[in-house]
């Protein structure tokens, strides 16, 4: 008799802090979730920032922004074939 | 022990009905609160890029703002602060939520400006929501326009690369079912209904720089001859890969419009009677039929032949010239003397084996195959005018195509816009008659020759000019023009061709050579030195390192 009450004791012990347990991943879990989809978020930010940084780096370094610059800023000019050399290497 | 286990039961059985019947509501409320809701997973397009991988089309996230129509219409005061936001008028806004009260989602505005966006996130009204959407932007606008054509409010592909790789730059979204607690945050996933599937790039054969220079420079060219419309195609000899693709009118791929007329990329879709950039296939039949040699006399005098009761005519009279002659000096009469002596069948299999007659097989949308007509109705004077590029029509991709033939060694390669495609050479012409033509067309620049004007300091040029009337509804007009020159260079290595073709010019000039040849020559001077393509002769150029450099340099 006293066994058994002990087995059952045990089983009882066991199921309570199993439940508990269960109660304690699935919390865990939930936090996990919660910072996943942060990082996901962060992700996603992090991918639609550096679209915009290539197309703004696309339209700042666009040949014709450098002209301009270069030819009205710059007051640069291409050299006309008699000004270059080719140098023997 | 028993009673422990009684009390624990009454305690259980008590918190049941507790929970059951005593707190429903506040339950019932939580529980609407956290409820699965399936969400997709946005799938971004993927971005195309040049050869170098500078970004040509980039997607990027914006906001769209959506309403719940039963929401909103519960707090009717809220839809002006919004309507504000938006420069929207309110009542209008109520009149389209009270139409389609029944509904659960009614677009509002779509694409909106990022601080708009955010000030309706911040307003935090119900029933208003903000979902985010994928917006494409293309960093070089209209100069890359017609090749990359664009995307519609949802993305799709519809011009251009967008369209006919639509399927492999757009990805799929998935979706998935989660519980999202009353902030609207995911706090469990349950399950993934379907994965996203990010797009693939696109990598071109496209380069920027040569796509810009070739735009400013036929934009100008354009602009100058009051022409209607022109196109400029450049080619890499070796690989048919397509460098630059440009043409006037453009649009901005941006902001499209419905400017449909600016939106055709006419390099590919347009097609031209070319004209004289055609006598240089002509000869090509000539010499493999063993018609002519390059040095063979043909007598060209008075200047004008009759060929079926039509009278063809040079623009001098030219006199006893050579085979070779008749290229330099674009003699009419020369080649349908010798294209005459040809038979039908044999001229027409060299014309469609320079892929005349059949589109290039690009895979781009609306592409044109242009006119080649079968040699069995051929009339005599048909053949006489094909022979000079009437009768006929081609793109001037078409014409890229053919010349790089030449410029090639005989070795036909399908022209393609994306790196890595498989365009094994074909072998179209025997490489001795495609080096004899080759050199043959370097005589129309020199200084004796039509293309003159189309030549590159330090390097040695080969091309054809070509002027056409263009045809109209009551034949040929006599005051409009197809103005074109088709050439590639560096002649004793060949590596890039280049095709232009200007349109309707209404200036005073209107010769290929005046009008085409120039602009030939801006674009391939400065292809040459962005390439980095040494000079014909660069080991005659060389100096060496001392100070004559310096001397130079200084100034």
């Amino acid at each position: 008799m006293n066994s058994q009450i002990l087995i059952l004791v045990l089983v009882l012990v066991a199921d309570i802090s199993s439940a508990l347990g269960v109660v304690y991943t699935r919390h865990q879990s939930r936090l996990l979730a919660v910072e996943l989809g942060a990082l996901e978020a962060r992700q996603d930010e992090g991918l639609a920032e550096w679209s915009r940084l290539q197309i703004e780096q696309g339209w700042l370094a666009d040949a014709s922004q450098i002209e301009k610059t270069a030819r009205g800023v710059l007051k640069m000019q291409q050299p006309d074939t008699t000004q270059i050399l080719v140098v023997r290497p | 022990m028993l009673l422990i286990f009684m009390l624990c039961s009454v305690a259980l059985i008590a918190r049941a009905v507790n929970l059951q019947v005593m707190e429903t509501d506040f339950l019932q409320g939580q529980g609407k609160a956290r409820y699965l809701r399936e969400v997709t997973i946005a799938s971004t397009r993927g971005v195309i890029t040049d050869r170098n991988g500078e970004p040509l089309a980039v997607s990027t996230p914006v906001d769209s703002v959506w309403l719940h129509p039963g929401q909103v219409l519960e707090y009717p005061e809220n839809i002006k602060p919004l309507a504000a936001l938006l420069n929207a008028n309110a009542e209008e806004i109520e009149r389209k939520l009270t139409q389609r009260s029944g509904k659960e989602f009614v677009w509002l505005r779509r694409r909106l400006n990022p601080d708009v966006a955010d000030k309706i996130r911040a307003l935090n009204l119900p029933g208003v929501n903000l979902q985010k959407e994928y917006r494409r932007f293309y960093p070089a606008g209209e100069v890359t326009a017609h090749v990359i054509g664009f995307t519609n409010i949802d993305d799709v592909g519809q011009e251009g690369l967008e369209l006919a790789y639509d399927s492999w730059l757009a990805g799929s979204p998935g979706s998935k079912r989660v519980i999202k607690d009353r902030k609207g945050q995911t706090v469990e996933e349950v399950e993934l209904i379907k994965e996203s599937v990010p797009g693939s790039d696109l990598h071109l054969t496209i380069d920027k720089r040569l796509q810009y220079l070739a735009y400013r420079e036929l934009k100008s060219a354009v602009l100058k001859h009051g022409a209607r419309s022109g196109s400029v195609v450049v080619l890499d000899v070796n690989t048919g890969e397509v460098l630059a693709m440009v043409n006037q009118p453009s649009y901005n791929p941006n902001d499209p419009g419905h400017d449909t007329d600016g939106m055709r990329n006419r390099a590919v879709t347009d097609v031209v009677e070319p004209g004289s950039v055609m006598k240089p296939i002509a000869i090509t039949s000539v010499l493999e039929n063993g018609v002519a040699k390059p040095d063979s006399p043909i007598e060209t005098s008075p200047g004008y032949t009759v060929i079926s009761g039509h009278t063809i005519r040079d623009h001098n009279n030219y006199g006893l010239l050579d085979t070779t002659g008749v290229l330099t000096k674009s003699s009419n009469v020369g080649v349908t003397k010798l294209a005459l002596q040809l038979e039908p069948e044999k001229m027409w299999d060299t014309y469609s084996r320079f892929g005349f007659g059949e589109a290039t097989g690009t895979g781009f949308p609306g592409e044109s195959a242009g006119v080649l007509r079968n040699y069995r109705r051929w009339r005599r004077l048909e053949q006489a005018t094909i022979s000079y590029g009437y009768g006929i029509s081609a793109t001037p991709l078409q014409l890229a195509q053919a010349y790089a033939t030449i410029a090639n060694g005989g070795k036909l390669r399908q022209p393609t816009f994306i790196q890595g495609s498989n365009n094994p050479p074909i072998s179209a012409v025997d490489p001795g008659i495609a080096n004899a033509v080759a050199k043959m067309l370097e005589t129309v620049t020199s200084k004796a020759g039509t293309g003159s004007r189309a030549r590159v300091t330090n390097y040695r040029i080969a091309g054809k000019t070509g002027t056409s009337h263009k045809a109209s509804a009551s034949g040929y007009a006599a005051a409009r023009y197809v103005s074109s020159f088709a050439g590639f260079g560096p002649a004793s290595n060949p590596r890039l061709v280049c095709v232009v073709v200007v349109n309707d010019p209404t200036g005073d000039e209107y010769y290929g050579g005046l009008v085409a040849a120039p602009l030939f020559s801006e674009v391939m001077t400065g292809a040459m030195r962005i390439l980095n393509i040494p000079p014909d002769d660069y080991h005659s150029m060389l100096v060496d390192t001392d100070d004559e450099i310096i001397s130079a340099g200084g100034d």
